[in-house]
């Protein structure tokens, strides 16, 4: 597999090369499309003209404007439109990461060595780990500008990308009730609540996911009664491979000299 | 213009039940294109083929499967994933609260606000709590037939609700082997710490902007007027030469800045 994206993080004037590779896997029970004799099935772009199917060659993008009328944007367009210096993650500025609303998290991403030397990566991770602070900056990847949390963790930089502060909406924008002053009465009780109920951590057992186990748990009782089981000559030919993400992270945080 | 609730429910806190409304936090301000087809610049449409003849199937005919082989499926039929479906419920528990270092941030997913729905003086009585606190809540509620855990907060003054990644889907960095290197040398690693001192600063995301998307709309914008907007290409950086010196150059560059603010 290859890194989503690759760049340098940029502090003050020096430079660190990093690639970056997810740091979610996608562990949802996916269901796929079949045929009537159990093949799976491909989805493909059509002409609603001819009815004949399109190579990727044969398609464009474009914006409506208005109702049918489209501006074309090329990739080459979308390319040269990048900011200058969209290789680099410029990390701005330095922040407590906890004060970070959790509002405005998206994704979470690991940046690994990315040739040469490692010796500025681990650096910038020693520095960023024993301050317990994220470094704040922008980058571009796939025709998308994202601004990037980077922190660090064993000694491994994450990059956690946030929304754009036009892409949260405030509690007045939702048009919410004010906030009545609260009797302290109420609070208290709140409060004395909030304390009983106090852990010193999350339970992981609550983090599974429910909803697979029981379709799990249907998938072995039919195939257990050999109910709804259809099986096809055709073999994995026309399946992507699965991609074992944490093998590859350990493959690139492995030490180069 | 007041945005719509999209889902309502009770909040449940011991002997006290808070009726809220759950609204979504985030704007799309994606711009989004169409796939067209380049001989006709109209729409393309999408459909499902069987990649052993290239024939269409039709959606009357597709069947769902979870593959337990390659080439070996078990069917589900809609009706088998609506019997597995939680029982739909308007409750909102919180199991547990916590200190906030507790939840990493790698585990949040979408956000929500929920907004007081009738007894305002509990919700907000709540919100200070929990603010004073300094907790978050640990939330499970049922929401279109899906079951969701959730972090709670107060945040200016109001609830968000941010639903969390499952275990299994989180690669966390323990998990993964340091990186090793020979010792890191001790003056770089001071100037380092310094150069992130002087960077240091409150998280203010209207400091950055998408400036990307900013130049993407333009240029739309100039392009559908039929001019024929200027593009430069990117620029790419090179790896400086010698940490020690970029770093002193760095922290030089920044103190000056910093100065002549201050004068």
């Amino acid at each position: 597999m290859r890194p989503l994206w690759s760049g340098t993080i940029t502090f003050g004037l020096a430079s660190v090369p990093v690639d970056m590779y997810p740091a979610n896997r996608s562990d949802r029970v996916a269901l796929r499309m079949l045929s009537p004799d159990g093949v799976p099935l491909n989805r493909r772009y059509y002409s609603p003209e001819t009815g004949r199917d399109l190579d990727d060659d044969k398609m464009i993008r474009g914006y409506e404007i208005e109702k049918g009328e489209y501006v074309i944007v090329t990739d080459e367009e979308l390319e040269k439109l990048a900011p200058k210096k969209s290789r680099d993650i410029d990390m701005r500025r330095f922040v407590d990461e906890k004060t970070i609303p959790p509002l405005y998290f998206e994704r979470a991403y690991f940046l690994t060595p990315g040739g040469g030397t490692e010796k500025a990566y681990r650096l910038l991770a020693k520095t960023m780990e024993d301050s317990g602070r994220a470094g704040i900056g922008t980058f571009v990847m796939r025709g998308k500008e994202y601004l990037v949390a980077i922190t660090a963790e064993n000694g491994i930089l994450r990059a956690q990308t946030l929304r754009f502060a036009d892409e949260v909406r405030s509690p007045g924008e939702i048009g919410l009730a004010k906030e009545k002053e609260p009797a302290k009465a109420t609070v208290a009780k709140f409060k004395k609540l909030i304390a009983s109920r106090s852990k010193k951590e999350l339970s992981t057992k609550e983090l599974q996911d429910t909803r697979a186990e029981r379709i799990l748990k249907l998938v072995k009782s039919k195939k257990s009664r050999g109910k709804d089981v259809v099986e096809t000559d055709v073999e994995a030919r026309h399946q992507g491979n699965v991609v074992d993400i944490m093998e590859v992270l350990k493959k690139s945080l492995a030490a180069r000299r | 213009m007041p945005a719509r609730a999209i889902w309502k429910g009770k909040l449940n806190l011991g002997s006290t039940a808070i009726p809220v409304n759950l609204y979504s936090a985030v704007v799309d301000k994606i711009v989004h294109f169409h796939i067209l087809e380049q001989r006709t610049k109209s729409r393309v449409k999408q459909h499902m083929i069987n990649p052993e003849n290239n024939e269409e199937v039709p959606n009357d005919q597709i069947q769902k499967g979870y593959q337990l082989e390659p080439g070996i499926f078990v069917l589900l039929d809609d009706a088998d994933l609506k019997k597995l479906e939680p029982k739909p419920s308007r409750d909102i528990e919180v199991t547990r609260f916590l200190s906030p270092s507790q939840i990493s941030s790698q585990w949040y997913d979408r956000p929500y606000y929920l907004g007081p729905d009738g007894d305002e003086k509990a919700y907000f009585a709540f919100v200070d709590a929990l603010a004073a606190q300094e907790k978050q809540g640990i939330a499970k509620w049922v929401m279109r037939g899906r079951e969701y855990i959730g972090a709670l907060s107060a945040e200016d003054g109001y609830l968000t609700l941010v639903t969390l990644r499952h275990a299994g889907e989180v690669v966390s960095a323990e998990e993964l082997p340091k990186p090793a290197g020979r010792a890191l040398d001790k003056k770089e690693l001071s100037m380092a710490k310094q150069l992130v001192e002087l960077l240091e600063g409150e998280f203010d995301p209207a400091e950055f902007s998408d400036e990307y998307r900013e130049r993407l709309v333009d240029f739309i914008e100039k392009k559908a007027k039929g001019k024929k907007p200027k593009l430069h290409a990117v620029q790419s950086k090179r790896p400086s030469p010698s940490l020690e010196k970029t770093l002193s150059r760095s922290i030089a560059n920044l103190k000056k800045q910093k100065e002549k603010r201050a004068a």
